[in-house]
């Protein structure tokens, strides 16, 4: 045998991949290839978002990456003999070479291009991927040239609302000020989605340099990072890359010796869904509770601390260096209608293959869940997808020819919000997924308004009579009506969408509404 | 393994001052305390309502908002299960109905060894994998009933370890 010595070998060390034992398999390799008298180069590089494929341990060959996965520590031995340090392709968990996996090979990556690529806290390898290449090109334009690029680029917010991103910038710059800020909403709460902490956890640098294009762009010098409790490894992670970013000039007073200064700061939040919307998150940062604002006025005008504030999403800014570096028409030049260049679509729930998938606007959701995803995990059919969140319509097979685009999807009384799609198989109970709708409304209303706060109390309490048969027809019509008193009656979407899972389980699986509750689950 | 939990009113004030200049500085002193002592003493409260000029009224009003910071010493690990769809449409369910029933505890309550502290939780971005758990800082994805068990046992063993 012959091994070229200290041959490359990646293992990921994003949530999910550690989830999966990625930390014990990076170990035994390290164990082995000792005992083994090989000489290997661990990297622990960021996840290329396949999550089934986890951990996906990956050889650098002199025909580039090879991959095996999902692998365990146990399967190492087995992996070492069989050649994987060679790239040899004889172990069952051989996939071969990573870029010609036909998931990933059919996606469209522009945000993603470099996750799973690289060591995500190592600038070389950053800018060695085309890295602060988009804050190059900002630093040497003016501001309202940035804000111009990104409006050619069509790009809407990614955070769920879809508001043009470039217009939202315009207002900012065009409101004077002593202090603007720019603030990341990174409270990715949706149930589903998890294409925030990827960025955050595999490719830092991205984000960062983003908010700083937007910092350029708008006059702002501080930016907020609102992260989150419940992705204590983002936070490590992001840290310790603003920390590298100012040690290497790329943050801080003097950005690249032009004179202009950017400040990042990550804080953050307490568990609390609600401070996902975007004036909660701003009282939340003022350190106060997460009460809604009333708008107007906008945060673009108003926001942080009474200043203009750029409230975005991590996929909206981690989108603006492609856009800065590339063109806004490269980017515009992806998508269908409005919807402009590529959507970060998330897989989960019950599916086979879950995971990230970054593709332009247009594909269906059929052939996303079926071509990408696989099918269901049980392998029974598939019944019900929710997409866009908890706020988001459960879909039933007539809509899965859907195309991934924000004016068909509300055509359709649906929504694409952030890009989760969850699937359940055929053994869900639609009116026990109404029910904890109603009950997740309840446990996390701001609590300023009446029909979101109580009506979600009304309406578990509603659901929970219809399920036990009591005067079923006039809870159902009560239902309906409660349903309609929330959307009409409620200051943000929380109480404004919580109706839609639950409408939508009422129309499109009705059945379920009317079959005896069953006595075990609750 | 679990942070070492030291406090008193000199080591919660050491917290405050170095966070009290920062703007909307709340939160942040409220995670360095918790981040330190595992929960929100209720004298904290006095001193940072003291340090912000603020009324003890309104600290507590934020703590009892957010889902994160609680006012009583939790067991020494917190096991959060999560309780949202990607998970439900997995198995979530019935993993929560298994813990409480393994556990002998419902949400919010800790063993009676103090040991462990069960906690829901919406989602923990790992929703590709679910059901997914969190202990202390660390996530675990496809946790089946058998592995639930086996981790609890693991953490629960882990102080023999660690004692003397
Ligand atoms: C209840 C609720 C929860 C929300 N949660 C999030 C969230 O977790 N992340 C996010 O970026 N936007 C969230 N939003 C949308 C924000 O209010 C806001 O539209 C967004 O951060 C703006 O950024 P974008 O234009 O880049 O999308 C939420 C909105 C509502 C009503
Ligand atoms: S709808 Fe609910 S969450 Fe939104 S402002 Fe009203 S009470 Fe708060
Ligand atoms: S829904 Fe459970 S981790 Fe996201």
């Amino acid at each position: 045998m012959s091994i070229r010595v200290g041959v490359r070998v990646f293992v990921p060390c994003d949530t999910t991949a550690l989830s999966l034992g990625a930390d014990d398999v990076a170990a035994r390799l390290e164990r082995e290839a000792q005992a083994r008298g090989l000489s290997i180069t661990l990297v622990r590089n960021g996840s290329r978002g396949a999550a089934w494929l986890e951990p996906l341990v990956e050889v650098e060959t002199a025909n580039g990456r090879m991959a095996y996965g999902p692998v365990s520590a146990d399967d190492i031995p087995e992996l070492l003999d069989a050649g994987m340090l060679e790239g040899r392709e004889e172990h069952a968990l051989a996939l071969g070479a990573t870029e010609a996996i036909s998931y990933f090979a059919r996606q469209q990556r522009l945000t993603f291009a470099r996750i799973g690529v690289t060591d995500p806290l190592s600038i070389v390898d950053y800018l060695a991927h085309d890295g602060f290449r988009g804050l190059e090109a900002a630093l040497a334009r003016a501001p309202r040239e940035i804000v111009e690029e990104v409006k050619a680029s069509g790009l809407r917010g990614r955070g769920g609302a879809a508001f043009p991103t470039g217009i939202k910038w315009q207002t900012v710059l065009d409101t004077e000020a002593t202090q603007k800020y720019i603030v990341c909403n990174a409270d990715e709460g949706d149930s589903g989605t998890f294409a925030d902490r990827l960025v955050m956890e595999c490719d830092p640098y991205m984000l960062i340099e983003g908010m700083t294009i937007a910092g350029l762009a708008v006059g702002a010098t501080q930016g907020y990072i609102y992260l989150r409790s419940e992705y204590p490894l983002a936070l490590e992670i992001l840290q310790t890359a603003i920390a590298r970013a100012e040690a290497a000039g790329y943050l801080g007073d003097d950005i690249r010796h032009s004179g202009k200064c950017f400040h990042l700061e990550v804080r953050l939040g307490a568990g609390a869904y609600i401070c996902g919307e975007e004036t909660s998150l701003l009282e939340s940062l003022e350190g106060k509770r997460g009460l809604v604002r009333a708008k107007p006025p906008l945060p673009a005008i108003e926001g942080l601390f009474g200043l203009p504030t750029v409230v975005n999403n991590v996929l909206s800014l981690a989108a603006v260096p492609y856009i800065l570096a590339e063109g806004g028409q490269a980017y515009a030049d992806y998508g269908m209608g409005r919807s402009r260049g590529t959507l970060a679509l998330q897989l989960a729930g019950n599916v086979q293959r879950g995971g990230l998938v970054e593709l332009a606007f247009g594909a269906t959701l059929h052939e996303l869940m079926e071509e990408f995803g696989g099918g269901t995990l049980t392998g029974r059919p598939l019944r019900a997808v929710q997409v866009g969140g908890p706020l988001g319509a459960y879909l039933p097979q007539s809509q899965w020819q859907l195309p991934l685009d924000y004016e068909a999807f509300s055509a359709a009384g649906a929504v694409l919000g952030h890009g989760g799609v969850v699937m359940f198989d055929d053994s869900v109970d639609m009116a026990e997924q109404a029910r904890f709708s109603m009950e997740f409304c309840k446990v996390e209303s701001c609590g300023k308004c009446t029909p979101c706060r109580i009506g979600s109390t009304r309406g578990v309490e509603v659901i929970d009579r219809i399920r036990a048969d009591e005067d079923r027809d006039a809870n159902l019509a009560l239902l309906e009506d409660l349903c309609e008193t929330m959307v009409d009656g409620s200051l943000c979407a929380m109480g404004g969408m919580t109706p839609f899972p639950v409408q939508s389980a009422l129309t499109h699986f009705s059945a379920d509404f009317r079959r005896p509750a069953d006595g075990g689950r609750s | 393994m679990s942070k070492p939990r030291e406090g008193n009113p000199q080591s919660v004030q050491a917290e405050i001052d170095a966070l009290k200049h920062k703007p909307g500085a709340l939160l942040p002193i409220l995670h360095a305390i918790q981040d330190r002592l595992g929960f929100i003493p209720e004298a904290a409260i006095a001193q940072i309502a003291d340090a912000l000029g603020q009324t003890k009224a309104e600290v507590h009003g934020v703590i009892s908002f957010y889902h994160h910071f609680r006012t009583t010493p939790p067991g020494r690990h917190v096991v959060q299960i999560c309780r949202a769809e990607a998970c439900q449409a997995v198995g979530a369910r019935s993993l929560e109905a298994h813990a409480k029933a393994s556990l002998g505890i419902d949400y919010h309550h800790t063993t009676a060894d103090r040991e462990i502290t069960l906690e829901a939780v919406y989602c923990l971005g790992n929703c590709a994998c679910g059901p997914s758990v969190r202990v202390d800082d660390r996530v675990l994805g496809r946790v089946t009933p058998e592995r639930f068990d086996a981790l609890t046992d693991a953490l629960r063993t882990q102080i023999l370890e660690v004692a003397g």
